[in-house]
């Protein structure tokens, strides 16, 4: 981060921006719902778990929507799943991301053709931050959405107007 | 109406006041239901009077594509349908499809399925023992069970390039022959994960908490069971010896000596929750002994030579049924001699178990529903397909 | 026992309902009002006791007509048996088994979601897998998928 590399003795003074310690905060915090829909799922299940440990970046599962900032849709959004996950993202508190796990949610899948109960991507109901290809993606993928996320936070600004598009 | 607290509660003791039943949602979005299943609870108080699955949040039209595809392109939709058991669906759905051809396959296929298929029934009972656990408050048992099958889904990465959907076991055949040390790796990992059980054991099974919690919760007498038609760890929990790997022998399950295990009651009654858990934990050693035998006896082979250039089944159907970890997986095949089969259901053993709720939720707890449906282990993919 | 003999059984049990032997399969075709009475013989028979419904399939069979197929099993004999039933596809009206084994219940109820088949007698026929408010039975060959649901956009 560079601040903290520094060491802070006899009260040193650090000059930053207000944002850039702000969004600091929140990039090392995002909670994440926990909330699985399919296959992607397990290894959203699995990032979490030992060998991966998706905690170290400030992760923790919070089972309501309004304790979260970041939802990751892990699977296929059916029709009749996709009002469901629409209004969920309208329960969580502003500023609020969305990571589209796995190609399902992405765009379909391989149930883009004969799916006529598949929602070919999750992005017709709620806007993506981050998608994440595969089918299913590793673990490690989804980190590196993670990190893709988190520097999408890194860029937040609350005067400009471009947010996090830069 | 009651005009004071004394009057009122004279009402209430003497059975005068009927209260209002409630209805609870309890999903799609809940991180005990294992997906996206939404329960109507009906309550009086915090008893459940009734409780109406609503299932559909992850209906995938398994079928609808099982017609539009050809035969060997529906193999990938199969490990969507139950994805902590991907092996097993393929093995199912490949037997079928070379029973209908009459298709033998070389020995040393057989053997790799049997490893694989039980290694797979292995990895998805440490989930559901981890993720029962979880929902019932446990949470350090779901961290060792996912680190030990992490080390089985290395060994299916190093065979087949794939961690969670492998499209491995093809009609016929196989699509890759197995790596260079699998059997060092297996054996390893066998003499690794033997302690774990015992591990899972000590934090988990035999802990008082757990067992609290789940001993005679959750009861299910065998003739329900069979009405019902649940099977697998559900069927056998409640004391039916009864396993399809050995009353309706597929593959070579009949050359090796293992055990079936059966609900015995050991905390409370016998078909509780804890006896369907028991049942896993005592499986994962039965499948090790499994894969032990036939590492002993593996051969060596083309894993290719049976494999069909073209694959364009004769006019027929058949129902073709494997012991998948969660029951008895069926895939019902129609062909009319195209390359597309006519009509291809799937059998799901969890949409089968799941209609069950109702009836052994009856008078339990809220929190109870939550051990009960950990204890079912459904997969949402294959209860929705 | 084999599927011929429990024919000869069954067709000694019910003379007048015009039981079909399919060999092909080999399948026993039962007429769609006398499906529950068979299905409660072939459940109680000391004989047969197929006690346990393995899956029950909804087929159209893409020439004016559908097909509710029975895989049974008996637990205490370990033998199998296929039923079958088939309804003209503008008139698909069957008798429920619901009663008779339990988990025909919801098997019922994606038969008649996905292919469209009426169960008489069920409790609770309705949708399980799509929403409540679908149109159409999906599995029917002759299925289109719709352009819009609830405002989205269906196909890709």
């Amino acid at each position: 981060m560079g601040l903290l590399d520094k060491q802070f003795d006899d009260g040193n003074i650090v000059l930053t921006s207000v944002e850039g310690v702000l969004n600091w905060a929140r990039l090392c915090s995002l909670w994440q719902m926990s909330f699985g829909l399919a296959c992607c799922a397990i290894e959203m299940m699995a990032a979490s778990a030992s060998h991966n440990d998706i905690m170290r970046f400030g992760v923790l599962p919070r089972p309501s929507p309004r304790q979260c900032d970041v939802m990751i849709v892990a699977g296929t959004v059916t029709l009749k799943m996709a009002t469901r996950v629409k209004r969920l993202y309208e329960q969580m508190a502003e500023p609020r991301y969305v990571v589209s796990m796995g190609s399902c949610s992405n765009c379909g899948g391989p149930y883009w053709e004969h799916g006529y109960h598949v929602l070919k991507g999750v992005d017709r109901v709620v806007p993506v931050d981050v998608y994440v290809p595969g089918c299913p993606p590793r673990p490690e993928a989804l980190l590196e959405g993670w990190m893709r996320l988190q520097e999408k936070v890194r860029d937040f600004s609350l005067v400009k107007k471009n947010n996090g598009t830069a | 109406m009651s005009e004071t607290l004394e009057a009122l509660q004279e009402d209430i003791a003497a059975g005068r006041l009927q209260t209002d039943e409630l209805v609870l949602n309890m999903g799609p979005q809940h991180p005990s239901t294992h997906g996206v299943l939404r329960l109507e609870l009906v309550l009086d108080g915090e008893a459940v009077v009734k409780v109406i699955p609503h299932l559909g949040y992850l209906h995938r039209c398994f079928e609808k594509h099982a017609e539009a595809m050809t035969y060997p392109q529906v193999i990938p939709y199969t490990d969507r349908m139950d994805y902590l058991a991907a092996m097993n669906n393929n093995h199912g759905y490949a037997l079928a499809v070379e029973r209908l051809m009459g298709i033998e396959v070389p020995e040393r296929v057989e053997y790799i399925r049997i490893i694989m298929a039980e290694l797979q029934r292995i990895a998805s009972h440490l989930v559901a023992i981890g993720t029962f656990g979880m929902d019932i408050g446990a949470f350090t048992p779901f961290l060792y069970c996912f680190r030990d099958r992490e080390y089985i889904l290395d060994i299916f990465e190093r065979t087949c390039g794939a961690r969670l959907l492998y499209n491995y076991m093809w009609v016929g055949g196989l699509s890759h022959d197995v790596h260079d040390g699998f059997e060092k790796d297996v054996a390893e990992f066998i003499r690794k994960f033997r302690p774990t059980i015992k591990e899972v054991n000590d934090l988990l099974n035999y802990n008082k908490i757990f067992i609290e919690r789940t001993a005679n919760v959750g009861v299910l007498p065998p003739d329900v069971a069979i009405s019902y038609g649940c099977s697998g760890p559900m069927l056998r929990g409640s004391g039916v010896d009864f396993d399809l790997r050995r009353d309706d022998p597929y593959s070579i399950y009949d050359r090796f000596d293992w055990e079936v295990c059966v609900g015995k009651g050991d905390a409370g009654t016998v078909g509780d929750c804890w006896d369907r858990h028991m049942v896993r934990v005592w499986e994962m050693e039965q499948s090790c002994n499994i894969i032990e035998q036939a590492l002993e006896s593996f051969p060596e082979g083309d894993i290719t030579e049976a494999i069909p250039k073209r694959i364009r089944p004769p006019k027929g159907e058949i129902y073709t049924r494997v012991e998948n970890p969660r029951g008895e997986l069926g895939y019902y095949v129609i062909s009319d001699g195209s390359q597309n089969p006519f009509r291809v259901k799937a059998r799901g053993p969890s949409f089968v178990n799941l209609s069950v709720i109702d009836e052994i939720s009856r008078g339990h707890l809220i929190a109870d529903i939550v051990a009960i449906l950990g204890s079912v282990d459904i997969v949402l993919g294959e209860v929705d397909r | 026992m084999e599927h011929k003999e429990i024919f000869d059984h069954l067709t000694a049990l019910f003379p007048e309902t015009g039981l079909e032997f399919d060999e092909d399969v080999p399948c026993i075709v039962v007429p769609p009002a006398a499906i529950r009475d068979v299905s409660l013989q072939v459940r109680d028979d000391e004989m047969l006791q197929f006690d346990f419904l393995m899956c029950l399939s909804g087929v159209d069979n893409a020439d004016g007509t559908l097909g509710v197929v029975y895989h049974l099993h008996s637990v205490p004999l370990g033998h199998k048996l296929t039923l079958k039933v088939i309804v003209p596809a503008d008139n698909p009206h069957l008798q429920s088994v619901e009663r008779v084994w339990r988990t025909a219940d919801w098997h019922e109820r994606e038969a008649y979601d996905l292919v469209g088949m009426v169960f008489d007698g069920h409790r609770d026929l309705r949708r399980i897998l799509n929403p409540y408010d679908w149109e159409g039975h999906p599995l029917r060959k002759d299925y289109e998928v719709p352009e819009f649901y609830n405002g989205m956009k269906v196909p890709y």
